[in-house]
């Protein structure tokens, strides 16, 4: 479908003025919005995540692809509702308390929703307890933990093992990133998954949900 | 302006790998590098070994300070591997960095006092980084006159208003060169202090992004960097703004970095 190919390049453009009037063509076309979502939008960010991982295109581009995304989805996103299209799921993102580092996050957030996720960034320096309210109140079928500073990462352990008291750790799955995080330290503290750039972020999330 | 070698950061790979390894000679060659490219302060940070940072932060310490005469600058948002860096180190060691977040401020004074040290002072606080222009003036401000009222001389005061990654905020360069103007003009006698790289973070081709701001920085009053001494083109343009700038007299330090052979081969 020539519109949807046409969706994916302007999107990898960053032609974020356009979007919303190509939605509207495909939409009018008669196109299903969840194949809108998928075949145009979701696939112009897949291209996008994996040249940057690639350092193909850098972070600014990023940006504006992820702007031309939410100018789509500003006018796909009740077209979805209406026709009750399952989104990819549901991830909660927040950095740990004692930390304020958000740049990483918020890049996986963005393509977390360029990817068809529907995504709740709870911010910076979350305290454990505002996860585990988080994840008890919206039912994420993700909760992506960030933390830049090694003294702050030590925080992670700490949100999973709230989430264990409280009776929800296995509802969730958990991914870890930032700098000083390895995977490694991911199996340690018993998350679920490590991501080392916000690309693989999508793939693991991907592979988690199944 | 005073410049402070950024190299020996824990946080890039060639130098994890050699602390990791122990790999004494290797980061003693780096330390002197620097010192002799015109560094004034060598920055040491160990930021990325977790629970081993206060010892590993210390080790480096001792291992630089065998390599060369000038201070060291003692890199961590850990108050305890400060601390222990700090007695470790001969001589009058720079603090990086102290802030307006009621923990660490509290922690960190008391070292600063100890030694007299120059500390590096950053414009947040426990609400956050401060993002725009008013604030980090705002939060500078503050944070001057706590340091002050604590009895720390202006001349030991480098504020650095954070420069955030412009790949991120195309605004961040021209608002932190901004910003040192506004504080330079409240504060003439406070001195300036920005860590050149974060600018570019993100993006290619980095090292104009430096040298580019680092010219419209000076011009605004900022008087100390951390930065790559190594990049000879950086230092060339270092010392032809400090000349521009009025501060070097007759032009003597140009002329004689040029009898020095300082600017020899540099395109």
């Amino acid at each position: 479908m020539e519109i949807l190919q046409e969706i994916s390049e302007e999107l990898q453009k960053g032609n974020f003025g356009d979007m919303p009037k190509l939605i509207q063509e495909a939409l009018d076309a008669g196109i299903a919005p969840s194949k809108i979502l998928n075949d145009g939008l979701v696939s112009g960010m897949d291209v996008v995540g994996e040249k940057f991982r690639c350092d193909e295109i850098f972070m600014p581009e990023v940006l504006i692809s992820a702007k031309a995304m939410q100018a789509g989805m500003d006018v796909l996103r009740p077209k979805l509702i209406e026709t009750g299209a399952k989104l990819a799921g549901k991830v909660i993102m927040g950095t740990v308390k004692g930390d304020l580092h958000d740049i990483g996050k918020n890049l996986v957030g963005m393509l977390m929703e360029g990817a068809g996720f529907e995504v709740i960034d709870l911010g910076i320096d979350v305290p454990s307890e505002k996860f585990v309210e988080a994840v008890r109140s919206n039912r994420p079928n993700i909760l992506g933990l960030s933390a830049l500073l090694t003294t702050t990462m030590l925080m992670m352990k700490e949100v999973i093992e709230s989430l264990v008291e409280a009776g929800v750790r296995e509802r969730v799955k958990v991914i870890v990133g930032g700098a000083p995080v390895t995977e490694k330290f991911a199996e340690d503290i018993g998350a679920d998954g490590y991501a080392p750039d916000a690309a693989s972020a999508v793939v693991k999330a991907r592979e988690l949900i199944g | 302006m005073l410049v402070i070698g950024e190299k020996i950061n824990s946080s890039r790979k060639e130098i994890f790998k050699a602390i990791e390894s122990r790999d004494e000679g290797f980061l003693r060659n780096i330390a002197r590098q620097q010192v002799d490219s015109g560094a004034d302060y060598v920055d040491v940070n160990a930021g990325a070994f977790l629970q081993d940072e206060e010892r590993l932060l210390s080790w480096l310490v001792e291992i630089v300070q065998k390599e060369i005469d000038q201070p060291l600058c003692i890199d961590s948002p850990n108050p305890k591997a400060i601390e222990k860096a700090v007695r470790v180190h001969k001589g009058t060691p720079m603090i990086n960095s102290i802030s307006l977040e009621e923990d660490r401020y509290r922690a960190i004074i008391p070292l600063v006092k100890e030694r007299a040290s120059p500390v590096i002072g950053l414009c947040m606080s426990d609400k956050g980084i401060a993002k725009k222009e008013d604030e980090k003036v705002k939060v500078a401000e503050k944070l001057i006159d706590r340091l002050t009222g604590d009895g720390i001389p202006s001349n030991h005061i480098l504020i650095d208003p954070i420069l955030q990654p412009i790949a991120v905020d195309s605004a961040s360069g021209r608002m932190v060169v901004n910003t040192i103007q506004r504080i330079k003009a409240l504060h003439p006698e406070i001195h300036i202090v920005c860590g050149l790289t974060n600018l570019s973070h993100g993006l290619p081709s980095r090292k104009f992004v430096h040298r580019a701001f680092l010219l419209m920085a000076m011009a605004a009053g900022m008087d100390a960097a951390i930065l790559d001494p190594c990049d000879q083109v950086l230092m060339a343009h270092l010392k032809a703004a400090t000349l521009v700038m009025g501060e070097d007299e007759f032009c003597m330090k140009y002329i004689r970095a040029h009898r020095e052979g300082k600017f020899r081969g540099i395109p």
